[in-house]
């Protein structure tokens, strides 16, 4: 038995945390998901644990550095202008090759842009950005039971292989309430930390955390180091969902909140007697290619939708590569695209290939 | 046709986000499927707010509504707003102390209750949305009253469970409205 409860995603995305063994939060309120600040403040002092604020985004992101650098498990969680604050630090504790997580409920921009949901931080999420050839793992949850196991994963993602992972949500995710089951005991798993730089009375030899390397030859060698965990992570951690995918005229492709919306869709389409089905990517780095090729010669085409002018349909274009066409229908700045926006778009697909 | 999907919007202070947060509660009791998303930033501070509800046997796809089958309002800028989604055979409830024109639709049933003036006679206003709920539940019969009432245990702080018995007597009379 576990325990069922009707949680705000926000505050779901908290309650993992501290559930999956982080005891540190470093964070700078911001709307739409100040809720994970507020359950941090009230319940990292109750497991021991440490809860600041910190006077900036980015003093908040180097705390994280601080002490990802000691071993410990750490978040922070911003919205979108608040995470192109974190770019420094987040290139610079991928650098350091250091696990910590970080939590983007994005809302739409660009600029200070609006407080309502968004999808438009994609592109700086899953391609880096802040400087340098690096990457991070993209969880992409659609509900508040999925945030929950998201988040835990997400620590023994980073623990596994020292590499930040994002949770990436938006306003939707952070500010509704469904039900939640949540395990009597978390899986967390025991990952040696020897490189960790906490102390040792003088035991051992030193440990050096750092992302500096002046000699280019050397830097050349942690890149290559880089490369290859990325390639190793993309073999070990494509996760996916096919949802209705066997006859589908038409797939389409979408994550997070979006992609509660398309199964409205297919619902809506079955009763007209269309056949739609959908690729939900739930890891957006690595990019989950696995699940096209298992459905790539089913439909006359793909649909990508997003709320963005079309960020992740790149990826699926790069994925398709030409095999079949890809499609693409978006709202923006905050708008959330109506199962009437995707159903028009369907029809108009099924027009042009009939 | 079961009734499942559920939009209550008015200002900001009436009990809006509360109604709809008691709703999912029960229905949860209930073990069905549930979710309910706030309205939330410049709207809530002084301006509408609104909700929305859905409560299913079944997944439920999402929890983002373009329309719905039972509405509650309980101010003017809602039912403008509101009033086209409602679902052919659905229903509307208006706090009709605040809502000031009857609905323009045919094609749904409407209940018009004076909630804010009924609980302000009562001596305390914050009870005027639990008029409106009686209503809906009893319409719907989305929840039972029993896990209604014991949603108010789960949800309000043990300092106002003294209210819950006056509250489940005003769930009645806006069940019988």
């Amino acid at each position: 038995m576990g325990q069922k409860l009707l949680m705000k995603g926000n505050e779901v995305i908290a309650e993992a945390a501290i559930r999956a063994g982080c005891r540190h939060y470093f964070g700078y309120p911001i709307t739409p998901q100040t809720e994970i600040m507020h359950y941090m403040a009230k319940k990292m002092p109750l497991v021991g644990g440490v809860f600041l604020q910190a006077e900036s985004e980015v003093a908040a992101i180097n705390m994280v550095y601080g002490a990802a650098s000691a071993g410990k498990r750490v978040m922070t969680s911003s919205s979108s202008p608040g995470i192109s604050l974190k770019q420094e630090g987040i290139s610079y504790i991928a650098g350091a090759q250091l696990p910590a997580v970080i939590v983007n409920i994005m809302r739409g921009g660009p600029g200070l842009g609006g407080i309502q949901p968004s999808q438009s931080d994609y592109f700086q999420a899953t391609k880096g950005g802040g400087h340098g050839d690096y990457r991070m793992v993209v969880l992409a949850p659609a509900g508040v039971q999925e945030l929950y196991e998201m988040t835990v994963e997400a620590f023994n993602i980073s623990d596994r292989y020292r590499i930040m992972t994002m949770i990436l949500g938006d306003g939707v995710l952070g500010q509704m309430m469904e039900v939640v089951n949540f395990r009597d005991e978390e899986i967390v798993e025991d990952i040696n930390k020897s490189w960790a730089a906490n102390g040792h009375d003088n035991k051992r030899e030193h440990n050096m955390v750092t992302s500096i390397h002046l000699d280019p030859a050397v830097l050349e060698q942690w890149n290559i180091g880089f490369q290859d965990k990325y390639k190793l992570i993309s073999q070990n951690e494509q996760r996916y969902e096919l949802y209705n995918c066997e006859d589908a005229e038409i797939i389409l492709v979408a994550y997070g909140s979006v992609s509660r919306i398309c199964k409205g869709v297919i619902k809506e389409a079955a009763e007209q007697g269309i056949k739609l089905g959908l690729v939900r990517p739930i890891t957006l780095f690595p990019f989950p290619v696995d699940a096209f090729e298992k459905v790539i010669n089913i439909p006359k085409a793909f649909l990508t939708v997003e709320m963005s002018a079309g960020q992740m349909v790149e990826d699926v274009k790069i994925t398709i590569n030409g095999r079949k066409p890809v499609y693409f229908t978006g709202r923006m700045g905050g708008m959330i695209p109506t199962v009437k926006d995707i159903m028009t778009k369907v029809m108009e697909i099924k027009e042009k290939h009939r | 046709m079961f009734l499942n999907e559920f939009i209550i919007a008015g200002f900001g202070g009436q009990g809006i986000l509360s109604a709809g947060r008691l709703l999912a509660y029960a229905g949860m009791l209930e073990d069905k499927e549930v979710s309910f998303l706030p309205s939330y930033g410049p709207e809530m501070r002084g301006g509408t707010a609104n909700c929305m509800v859905v409560i299913s046997e079944q997944e439920i796809a999402s929890p983002v509504l373009n329309s719905c089958s039972a509405l509650i309002v309980m101010n003017n800028p809602s039912l403008d707003k509101f009033e086209s989604w409602v679902k052919p055979g659905g229903i509307i409830v208006t706090d009709s102390s605040m809502v000031h024109r009857k609905s323009k639709r045919s094609d749904i049933k409407v209940f018009e209750i004076p909630a804010t003036q009924l609980a302000s006679e009562r001596g305390n206003k914050t009870f005027s949305n639990v008029y409106l709920l009686g209503k809906l539940i009893k319409e719907t019969g989305c929840v039972k009253p029993e896990n209604f009432e014991k949603a108010l245990y789960g949800i309000l702080s043990k300092k106002r469970h003294y209210m819950i018995p006056e509250e489940m007597e005003i769930l009645k009379i806006g069940m019988e409205y």
